[in-house]
């Protein structure tokens, strides 16, 4: 075992020269170690600032995307990867808190908005922003055929807009698993196997994730696909707006379903007090402020201005479907049974 | 007896390193992960018919691809070792290049090359990452395979296809058989692929094993496909080994003896080379052409952050990042691939078993054909209990890249190691070498283009990673294939015009260094 210590430790020195050298955190320092998914991103200039300001060092670790960092927040709450943890949805916030992955907090902030997303009464997670998934619609593919751009769940399975909805699979996609939640919320557990009937008569065409929809079989993306409408997110429009200063694109308001991204202190934290102070600097103004351009979601914060491309293409939806967190827990697998049977089989 | 096995200590002690890391960095982890999930959950996922399914599905592509890898890679690797023609710089390098390229942009290619996707566009997609592992090892070793035996056969009347079908191949045979096994591998094991071109239809081992570790953390039914997985893999290394056995004793000759203008026939060989360059240069082109879509609006946005600040560095911040984590990657590979290679060589002067020396060759073969996410997900259930915990360290990025360039380096050095003539070795210890002289005079000059040879190559792997890349580094340290996926992941033309760019340069950077390789006139025998 000991020549096996002597390799790991060449191994990280030699590594280190390149790869860690820089942000490794000095001897003293206050280093917290947020665990998060592969979207997180942050402005480097505000994380500095924050870094001068209380000293403490945030050190980013992603893993995968949100499934996978709620899994392995799971599998590792003997021994946590780190001190908090930013990234866990409202489709898997039920597991994580069945589990007693997350300690209780409540953050000061948390009252200037975000607890109106709470999904525990113990506070042990706190929304950080928030996210809707929409069908985009590109109106000038449907005004060249000399059609209205659809508004309601029920118009995408009308004729008029036969083979030109493209969604995403909801065993392999976010998106695609939230679209499939919105169903189940607009039509009841009876109603929604009949609609994805309808919209599978009606040519709906299924991928398995939101590159190949949005990129390739969208219309109104830069891949200039077949298809007019798709499963993405309220946000997207903002990313397509021409030389004209006009959105392209738009996000239609009724068939939203809410996705809600939470941050937690992890029980076992090494460093609690820290992670807690990190919390709050990510429910504070200047954080929140930065979320839409850098993970194309939206503040959780109340009165927290939206970019301007935002403002003209991609406001908050006011009413967006949504499904308590214990009942998405419950049903989630047989919920995608269900789909495939209904739109596969 | 120290008499009678000569120097058994240094091979063992040499041993002890790559296999240790192989213990500690992939058997242990992937036995935690599999064990956490035994149980009678197991029993139930193995007895369900969908489970074969999906093996059969599995080992059905993987087979279709190796055989169309194969079939494509011959005419190439004849190409590239019989005949000095213009072009064969640029043949070699363009079979390279699908290598470093991220799965998610190939699939999109194809996606749109072949809009109806299914089986038939994952087979071909499959295949054009491959065909570089046929076309390069099974060239090093035909370039150096004599051409009188081929002559003689002529000259005895035999057809061009007749001297070719029981001379030439029989000869190749070790190449072939050990490169389509590591293509098998890498097809069994492909999982982007797989995702975006089975548009969620089709499902392998892996997928399938991703979903239920990854996404519903169902571990009985994980570890029931892993063991599945395990099993194949083992499976089809075994076969490897025995179709390898015969590759030493042939006589190797000097590649420009063997190389010469086509005539008659060869020129149809040739001509289907050139098909084949042509079909691989298609999704290349076509990522190119998507880089100008924008005009040069991609490149120029590589000095930035993507749309609106999409990402955490610049794109030539993600170069420089790729390049220093694929050195660090290819400089550990190369200590456990030339320490294992060594011992695996010694053991054999030694005239130990050779079963024994075949297991340590083919668990070193190990990590190409188990699931990526097995080993991660393992990483996290195991790696707290050493010392500095490093589950979440950047230090695991080029830990976890070398357990895959690692097999491929060694399957470069062996046969040059195994080839050196033993008289040369004991002629040098009569003279009165220690052991270690003997090495650094005779086997250390004879295998270092090899040894070059194989540096480029678990460069361009290490360069073009992306699972264990993704999962681990660090906004800041982001690669060059981890910024693409993210790129592409975003909304916004100018995000997907960078992402293209980024593509094309990856390409460029690795051309130049197989040109830069290419120059230094690498001997290449590798035999994979």
């Amino acid at each position: 075992m000991r020549r096996l210590g002597v390799l790991l430790v060449t191994a990280a020195l030699a590594a280190g020269c390149s790869v860690g050298g820089s942000t490794d955190a000095k001897p003293g320092d206050r280093t917290v170690v947020l665990v998060t998914h592969d979207s997180f991103d942050v402005d480097q200039a505000l994380l500095d600032q924050f870094r001068t300001q209380t000293g403490i060092n945030v050190d980013i670790r992603k893993n995968g995307d949100a499934g996978a960092l709620t899994n392995q927040l799971v599998l590792t709450k003997s021994a946590p990867l780190g001190d908090l943890a930013f990234g866990v949805d409202n489709t898997f916030a039920s597991r994580v808190l069945d589990e007693g992955v997350f300690a209780e907090y409540r953050s000061p902030e948390a009252d200037k908005g975000p607890q109106k997303y709470a999904v525990d009464d113990k506070n042990r997670l706190t929304a950080v922003d928030v996210g809707d998934v929409c069908v985009n619609v590109d109106p000038a593919f449907l005004a060249g055929r000399e059609t209205e751009a659809p508004k309601t769940f029920d118009d995408l399975a009308d004729a008029r807009y036969k083979d030109q909805l493209v969604v995403e699979d909801p065993a392999t996609s976010s998106p695609g698993l939230a679209f499939l939640l919105a169903t189940v919320a607009h039509y009841g557990p009876d109603g929604w196997v009949g609609y994805w009937q309808r919209l599978k008569a009606n040519g709906v065409k299924v991928v398995s994730g939101w590159e190949e929809a949005y990129s390739q079989d969208f219309s109104g993306s830069s891949g200039k696909g077949p298809r007019p409408l798709v499963v993405s997110y309220a946000s997207s429009p903002s990313a397509e707006i021409g030389d004209d200063g006009k959105p392209h694109t738009t996000a239609l308001l009724d068939t939203c379903f809410r996705q809600v991204e939470y941050a937690g202190v992890l029980n076992g934290a090494k460093n609690p007090d820290d992670a807690r102070k990190v919390l709050d600097w990510m429910l504070s103004e200047p954080f929140q402020k930065q979320v839409p351009d850098k993970m194309y979601v939206y503040p959780s914060r109340d009165g927290v201005a939206l970019p301007d491309a935002w403002q003209k293409a991609a406001p908050l939806p006011d009413e967006s479907a949504t499904l308590p967190a214990k009942d998405i827990q419950a049903n989630r697998e047989r919920w995608i049974e269900q789909w495939r049977a209904a739109v596969r089989g | 007896m120290a008499r009678g096995r000569p120097g058994l200590i240094a091979p063992v002690a040499a041993a002890v390193l790559p296999l240790g890391f192989l213990a500690v960095f992939f058997l242990w982890p992937v036995a935690a992960i599999i064990r956490l999930g035994l149980g009678p959950g197991v029993g139930a996922v193995l007895g369900r018919a969908e489970t074969w399914g999906i093996l059969g599905f599995t080992l059905g592509q993987a087979a279709a691809a190796t055989v169309v890898a194969v079939l494509a890679g011959l005419p190439v690797a004849f190409l590239l070792a019989r005949t000095s023609l213009r072009g064969n710089g640029f043949v070699r390098t363009v079979v390279m290049v699908p290598f470093v390229l991220p799965t998610v942009v190939v699939g999109l290619a194809f996606r749109s090359l072949l809009p109806a996707g299914g089986p038939v566009a994952i087979v071909l997609a499959n295949a054009f990452f491959n065909v570089a592992v046929v076309a390069r090892t099974v060239s090093g070793l035909w370039s150096h395979v004599d051409r009188r035996a081929e002559d003689a056969a002529r000259s005895l009347g035999a057809s061009r296809w007749r001297a070719f079908t029981s001379v030439t191949l029989p000869m190749l045979r070790p190449a072939i058989g050990s490169s389509a096994a590591v293509v098998f591998l890498f097809c069994a094991t492909s999982f982007g692929v797989v995702l975006l071109l089975g548009g969620g239809e089709y499902a392998t081992l892996e997928t399938e094993i991703y979903l239920r570790t990854v996404e519903m953390l169902d571990l009985p039914g994980a570890a029931a496909l892993s063991l599945l997985q395990v099993g194949a893999v083992v499976a089809v290394l075994v076969i490897g080994a025995v179709t390898r056995r015969r590759a030493t004793s042939l006589r190797l000759r000097g590649r420009a003896e063997t190389a010469r203008r086509p005539v008659g026939g060869e020129w149809g060989v040739v001509a289907a080379a050139w098909v084949v360059v042509v079909a691989l240069l298609v999704p290349i082109g076509s990522l190119v052409a998507r880089s100008f879509s924008g005009g040069l609006a991609g490149y120029r946005a590589m000095t930035g952050t993507g749309y609106r600040g999409s990402l955490q560095v610049t794109g030539w911040e993600a170069i420089d990042n790729s390049l220093r984590a694929a050195t660090d990657a290819t400089l550990l590979a190369l200590v456990l691939g030339v320490l294992a290679s060594v011992a695996v060589v010694s053991l054999g002067r030694a005239r130990i078993r050779p079963s024994v020396v075949e297991t340590v060759d083919t668990a070193m073969m190990l990590p190409l054909g188990v699931s990526a996410v097995t080993v991660g997900f393992g990483y996290l259930v195991t790696l707290d209990a050493l010392p500095g915990d490093l589950r979440t360290s950047p230090v695991l990025v080029p830990l976890a890249q070398a357990l895959v360039v690692t097999p491929l380096v060694i399957r470069m050095l062996l046969p040059v190691l195994r080839a050196i003539d033993n008289r040369l070795r004991q002629a040098a210890a009569t003279l009165g070498a220690a052991p270690w002289r003997v090495w650094r005079e005779i086997d250390v000059p004879l295998a270092a283009r090899a040894l070059l040879g194989a540096t480029a190559f678990g460069y361009v792997v290490a360069l073009g990673e992306f699972g264990a890349t993704s999962f681990l580094a660090r906004p800041d340290t982001a690669t060059l294939p981890v910024v693409i996926g993210r790129l592409v992941a975003r909304p916004g033309e100018l995000n997907n015009q960078m992402a293209y760019a980024a593509c094309t340069l990856l390409m460029l950077v690795t051309a130049a260094i197989v040109i830069i390789v290419d120059r230094l006139r690498v001997s290449s025998v590798g035999e994979f």
